[in-house]
């Protein structure tokens, strides 16, 4: 009868009433006699009304029989995907300064779907409470083996008893995470009968101790009966407890740091404008942007050599030049089978208004630091277009009225002690060929501005960048005189 | 407004700061990964939050749990980390927590390779996890837009309780254009009347998902709906180019609406009657203005990444059997001489 059931010895922490439940029983659990959860349930909800904690609490509900904690325990409520509750409980944690996260959960939920979790979420020392349900089966679901199944123990899925040549053995939790540095207590303790469970009550006062305290991580594995499940009456249960699972799970404080642990204290977000424009620069770094003007018709640049040459931070750079000069421009890394240690290009497009396609199959310019560079996209230069190229690469036979300019940046960098500069002479040598609409004035400035972390380097780069664009000249006026002399 | 150069994953982290997301919770993915170096740099600059995760599954954990308090929160993925992460979402969307998510699409299936593809649009655009829920949806097609359209993400997210996917692609995330910065950084308020923060104003809330009674469940199911219902008749947005005379139009989201409008400019010049039709909500899907443009008796060509997923929906906006298609895969753009082929075809 509903109106004759109360609850033993008082209440502190736990609803007077479950009206999440629902149903007729007001004030009974869910739970089935004898069942674990309503002992740890009671200790839970001791220590955080005595420890003045329960505004701060918030408990991770999991897949099992525990999801429902929430009709029960007196705080804050998240229920969470199976295994993932460290995970969530991070999120909260990291969020909420303040906030005391407790992951409660059973062992096929903690040991085994969610074993990664629990031990990244132990290995960076959260500030979380894990209280860990070690019954050794799957309770909800229907007695299938769990992870701490017991050898020769049957279950719904070891109807011969869990056979460790086909199933492994019992994972033990507390020395799987003893083993690593940031946790700061751990311990096992056992609900088997009152002499334990005043041990359980005091490790549990002690890990949410550390919570209030913001300390860190605590485990505390509970060795749990499950009665319905194991089919055992209430004396077999603790004897079942008592001496084969604390034969296979000893019971022990495995280590406490709570006295040199310091409190983990995170700052408070910034969320001024003010602080955001100076993280990223863009009051000492700003431009106009682009402005539209239909004189201007659109060039497509393709740079491309080797990686480590400096092929994609020349196309930034020469997107930069042109973009200070109030064009549209986009700067696009192609992707290829060769992405790491072979060749490596991108696509710059400068327009005079906004640009549909950033990649283009027919490039206006190409710049080839290589031969495999100079063979593979040369036969994409539409006629009127320029081909640069390292005058390494050897002869090239330009197709028909594409104009080909050797330059012999790769000589000019290490004539200078500086191989890797390459990409500064050639972009020197564009500068020159004019037909950007560039001036050499914003070519010289984007290339300082791509130095800005080693503003010791601009010197040197400058000066390689004047030889390479002297370079161009040379070989363009040579072109143009033999021209001549031809004509 | 000043502006400068950035890349497309850089734009995501730009917007949501400005948007006043206060944590980062991913892993690392290509072609998503400089969303998370760019989180791991900047967030904590100003005390904002970032873990990088152990896993996809539990950076979408973490940004339940984040979630769960109030806060603005953000992860990004690609399509084998979207796949992992459609549990977290599901339980996202089911209790009703405003999340943002990044999806740089990679190509599929499986592995696939790191090159560009809008082939997440059914798990993304069409829920992916367990149960009957929709994500909101937005797909930009610029380095702007990546800023623009995740700050309007942690809005609708907030205004809907409800996840919100940024669907963009590998070419997206790299590419490197003009980005005019924020006018104004939001300073994010709390709603302690659902968050669980731990505090005394919000002990007594639940976040869940769970409901063992039928009929509650059902009611909660039928919330949802109206709330999608609400979605698609308020936050429908999308852009035309020159459609007010076409015979064909073209329908093309993301980066591959870049590659269309160049072809409707193209298309023009030879005289062809084009226009270009770009849904910048996949969900809530501009329904309504595709069949308005469908009695005006143009046809239509889809112009995406994959095997025609958007087609699907334009033949069930429009009524139309013979939707035409343009498409690539495995990391290759769409050539704007196929879609030139196609348009003579159909005209």
């Amino acid at each position: 009868m509903a109106a004759k059931e109360r609850i033993i010895g008082g209440h502190r922490g736990i609803h007077d009433q479950f009206p999440r439940k629902g149903g007729a029983a007001i004030t009974a659990t869910h739970y089935c006699p004898g069942c674990g959860h309503g002992i740890l349930h009671k200790l839970i909800g001791e220590a955080t009304a005595d420890l003045d904690i329960q505004d701060r609490c918030v408990i991770m509900n999991p897949v099992g029989c525990s999801v429902f904690a929430y009709y029960y325990l007196d705080c804050g409520h998240v229920q969470v995907a199976h295994g993932r509750a460290p995970a969530v409980a991070t999120g909260i944690s990291r969020a909420e300064d303040d906030a005391i996260a407790i992951s409660y959960q059973g062992d096929g939920d903690l040991a085994s779907i969610g074993l990664n979790e629990t031990i990244q979420a132990a290995n960076r020392g959260e500030k979380l409470a894990v209280f860990f349900i070690n019954n050794s089966v799957y309770g909800m679901t229907g007695g299938q083996m769990a992870p701490t199944t017991l050898i020769g123990e049957v279950t719904a899925t070891t109807p011969r008893g869990r056979d460790p040549r086909d199933t492994g053995y019992p994972i033990h939790m507390c020395e799987l995470l003893d083993t690593l540095k940031a946790p700061v207590y751990i311990e096992r303790v056992s609900l088997s009968d009152i002499d334990h469970i005043r041990k359980a009550r005091k490790a549990v006062r002690n890990a949410l101790q550390i919570q209030k305290e913001k300390k860190g991580y605590t485990f505390v594995e509970f060795l749990s009966p499950c009665p319905t499940i194991l089919r055992l009456d209430a004396n077999g249960v603790e004897k079942f407890l008592n001496e084969q699972m604390e034969k296979e799970f000893p019971l022990k404080q495995f280590r406490d740091k709570s006295n040199e642990a310091d409190p983990i204290v995170r700052r408070p977000s910034d969320f001024t404008k003010a602080s955001l424009d100076r993280i990223f620069g863009i009051a000492s770094d700003s431009a106009p942007g682009a402005s539209p003007d239909l004189t201007f018709k659109a060039k497509n640049v393709k740079i491309a050599g080797f990686g480590g040459q400096g092929v994609l931070s020349m196309g930034l750079a020469l997107a930069q030049a042109a973009f200070s000069t109030g064009r549209y421009v986009s700067w696009y890394p192609d992707y290829g089978p060769e992405q790491r240690g072979g060749t490596s290009n991108c696509t710059v497009v400068i327009s005079g208004e906004p640009i549909g396609s950033p990649v283009t199959s027919e490039p206006n310019i190409l710049v080839a630091f290589n031969r495999p560079s100079l063979e593979k996209f040369a036969p994409e230069i539409r006629g009127g277009g320029i081909i640069l190229y390292d005058t390494m690469a050897g002869d090239y036979q330009a197709p028909d009225g594409v104009r080909i300019v050797p330059i012999p940046a790769l000589k000019i960098a290490q004539g200078k002690g500086a191989q890797q500069a390459i990409n500064t002479a050639m972009f020197g040598a564009l500068s020159e060929l004019g037909d950007l609409g560039i001036s050499r004035e914003s070519f010289e400035k984007a290339l300082a501005q791509s130095f800005a972390k080693k503003p010791k380097l601009v010197p040197l780069n400058l000066e390689i960048f004047k030889l390479g664009s002297e370079a161009a000249r040379k070989e363009v006026g040579a072109k143009l005189k033999v021209a001549v002399v031809a004509r | 407004m000043p502006a400068q150069l950035i890349a497309g994953n850089s734009a995501v982290i730009i917007g949501a700061m400005y948007a006043g997301c206060d944590c980062f919770f991913g892993y690392p993915i290509t072609p998503a990964s400089e969303i998370l170096h760019e989180a791991s740099k900047y967030f904590p600059m100003v005390g904002r939050k970032f873990v990088q995760a152990e896993s996809e599954e539990a950076a979408i954990n973490m940004v339940y749990g984040a979630a769960s308090t109030g806060h603005r929160v953000l992860t990004a993925s690609s399509g084998p980390g979207m796949s992992l992460k459609q549990e977290g979402i599901t339980y996202i969307a089911g209790a009703e927590l405003p999340c943002v998510i990044v999806d740089i699409n990679r190509a599929g299936p499986g592995l696939g390779n790191i090159g560009p593809e809008q082939s997440d649009y059914n798990q993304v655009v069409k829920g992916g996890g367990n149960g009957c829920y929709n994500n909101l949806v937005l797909a930009p097609n610029s380095v702007q837009e990546m800023c623009d359209l995740t700050m309007k993400a942690f809005d609708l997210a907030f205004k809907y309780r409800n996840p919100v996917v940024i669907l963009a692609d590998g070419v997206l995330g790299h590419m490197v254009e003009a980005l005019k910065f924020p006018d104004e950084a939001y300073t994010p308020s709390i709603d302690t009347t659902w968050a669980v923060c731990g505090n005394h104003e919000t002990r007594p809330n639940l976040v869940t998902s769970i409901e063992l009674d039928f009929s509650k469940m059902e009611k909660h199911n039928f919330k949802l709906q109206d709330k999608y219902q609400k979605i698609r008749e308020n936050e429908v947005q999308f852009e035309t180019y020159m459609i007010g005379d076409a015979e064909i139009v073209l329908v093309s989201f993301g980066i591959s609406s870049r590659i269309a409008k160049s072809v409707v400019d193209a298309a023009r010049k030879e005289g062809l009657k084009v226009g270009l039709f770009r849904p910048i909500t996949l969900f809530p899907f501009p329904s309504k203005e595709l069949k308005a443009l469908a009695d005006t008796g143009c046809k239509f060509i889809s112009i995406e990444m994959n095997n025609g997923m958007m087609r699907e929906d334009i033949r069930l906006a429009t009524g139309c059997a013979n939707v035409d298609l343009v498409c690539r895969y495995g990391g290759r753009l769409i050539e704007l001489e196929d879609i030139m082929k196609k348009i003579k075809e159909v005209a």
